[in-house]
């Protein structure tokens, strides 16, 4: 019987981050249990990658500390965190795939990388992740010929390569058709639950995420304020979570930057 | 001035990194050979033609100077220790800063800006290790081999201008050069200087390509600085070796 604990793939107690004097997280207290997908959704500069980068150590946090599969991980030395890596993968906003490397040198470089399996199982091994996404038959094109979508799958298909236990989505539907979109999507829950993975989705797509996600995470102001399946951040009452849900033009969430007042600003004096 | 300091201290960090993770490139050396014809190769046409164009101007205004005092048989000399000793190193070395090192700066920029080594880091592969050392490797070796061809071809370009065109007896043409030009004074020193050349061109460049912030106008900025900074640093270093190295007293 695996305890409550130990059922936390990730952990975040109390975390703060800050870039320079730039405050970006404060007091971030966050749970994500195995086998589950979780979107963790704010405005832009929310805050919501440094999360992902918290998470694969490329970050580390002013105060409080993050736990990965029992490890915490800023306090690996590099081979350890390495190590760690190694059973993540991460999608990036627009796919990061290497532009010098074809569609299947791209899938296959974590396999050349970090096994010593002959070249023929990784051929069988990288024709089996790029069919998961449907894109077997692209194998020899070069990133650059690639649709949006298209790269993102090839990165999908590369990040999975190892079989992480931790999948990691940073935005994965921006900047997509509504087709993509839903295939990028579909990919997303189907491969979790194939492969047994734990994903984290970083976004603010509202619609997309909802229909694929277990459990969603509002960030504001560098803080968790509010958190719930989706049905009941459906009907959540918080306005920070109506006004998100809803893409409400003003509400907790100010329309407009912090300013002087208008008629000050435009040199008029009221009497 | 403080910055600048600061910057240098993290260059240098940067490359003493380079070279604790040069181990990966070494056990792996079709990585630093794919490099080597990216730096080296692509830039044969701009060193080889450069290089007959510096030998026939040589030649030229060499043959000039020399006929008014009856000696334009040492202009083989003049030329051959003019390329070897300065010209060979130093105009490779600025060739080499603007074609190849531009070009490493450029690509490890963009690679940053498009998150590709974020995303090898990710995969648990080291991108100094894997990407940036290779690359500074291949500059080295190819320097030397560039300046040498440099040499090569200018010299090639004075026997054409001054032996075949002109008319300058070509035994004593190659002779003259041949006594004059001694293997450890000159060609070894020069082989040197364009060694250093390549270690700091190549350090310069992949240390901005690293550096450069990760948008268009950050890695174009690193990209000319790459230049401009390889370019004085040669020229610098240049008139230092050359002080250390000829001192007349050979």
């Amino acid at each position: 019987m695996i305890s409550a604990a130990e059922n936390m793939l990730v952990k975040f107690d109390d975390v703060s981050f800050s870039y320079g004097n730039t405050p970006i997280l404060n007091g971030v207290n966050l749970a994500i249990p195995r086998g589950q997908v979780i979107a963790i959704m704010g405005g832009s500069g929310s805050g919501k990658t440094t999360l992902l980068r918290l998470i694969g150590g490329e970050a580390r946090p002013t105060a409080g500390t993050v736990h990965v599969a029992g490890e915490i991980v800023h306090e690996l030395d590099r081979n350890r965190l390495f190590r760690l890596r190694r059973k993540m993968g991460m999608l990036f906003q627009f796919g990061a795939l290497f532009t010098d490397l074809s569609v299947f040198d791209n899938v296959a470089f974590q396999m050349r990388e970090h096994t010593d399996l002959p070249e023929d199982m990784i051929r069988d091994l990288v024709l089996m992740k790029l069919h998961a996404v449907g894109l077997r038959g692209a194998h020899h094109l070069m990133p650059t010929e690639l649709s949006g979508g298209m790269a993102r799958r090839v990165a999908l298909a590369r990040s999975i390569a190892l079989d992480p236990m931790l999948m990691m989505f940073d935005e994965p539907f921006t900047g997509l058709d509504p087709i993509s979109l839903g295939v990028i999507g579909g990919l997303i829950r189907r491969l979790t639950d194939a492969l047994g993975m734990t994903s984290i989705l970083v976004t603010h797509d509202v619609q997309e995420s909802l229909q694929i996600v277990d459990h969603v995470y509002f960030l504001a102001d560098g803080k968790i304020v509010a958190h719930g399946t989706p049905e009941e951040v459906s009907q959540s009452a918080t306005p920070f979570v109506h006004q998100f849900i809803h893409g409400e033009v003003d509400g907790p969430v100010p329309f407009h930057y912090q300013a002087r007042a208008y008629a000050d600003d435009l040199g008029i004096r009221l009497k | 001035m403080i910055d600048g300091i600061w910057r240098l201290g993290g260059a240098s960090h940067f490359i003493l990194l380079v070279l604790l993770k040069s181990w990966t490139s070494f056990a792996r050396p079709r990585l630093i050979t794919r490099e080597i014809y990216y730096a080296g190769v692509m830039s044969l046409v701009i060193i080889t033609v450069s290089g007959l164009f510096v030998g026939l101007v040589l030649g030229l205004q060499g043959y000039e100077t020399l006929q008014k005092f009856g000696s334009e048989s040492a202009v083989g000399t003049l030329v051959a220790l003019s390329l070897v000793r300065e010209l060979g190193p130093v105009v490779a070395g600025l060739l080499f800063a603007s074609r190849a090192g531009s070009a490493m700066t450029a690509e490890i920029g963009l690679m940053k800006a498009t998150e590709q080594l974020s995303a090898m880091g990710m995969m648990a592969v080291d991108p100094i290790a894997r990407v940036v050392a290779p690359k500074f490797w291949a500059g080295v070796f190819s320097m030397p081999l560039l300046a040498a061809m440099f040499s090569v071809m200018g010299v090639f370009g004075g026997y054409l201008v001054t032996v075949v065109v002109i008319g300058v007896d070509e035994g004593s043409f190659w002779s003259q050069m041949q006594n004059a030009v001694d293997f450890r004074y000159d060609i070894v020193n020069g082989v040197i200087k364009s060694c250093c050349f390549g270690v700091v061109i190549t350090a310069i460049a992949v240390f901005e390509g690293f550096d450069a912030p990760p948008t268009a106008e950050g890695v174009s900025m690193a990209t000319t600085r790459t230049v401009v900074t390889s370019s004085l640093a040669i020229l610098g270093l240049d008139f230092v070796l050359t002080a250390f190295m000829f001192r007349g007293v050979a």
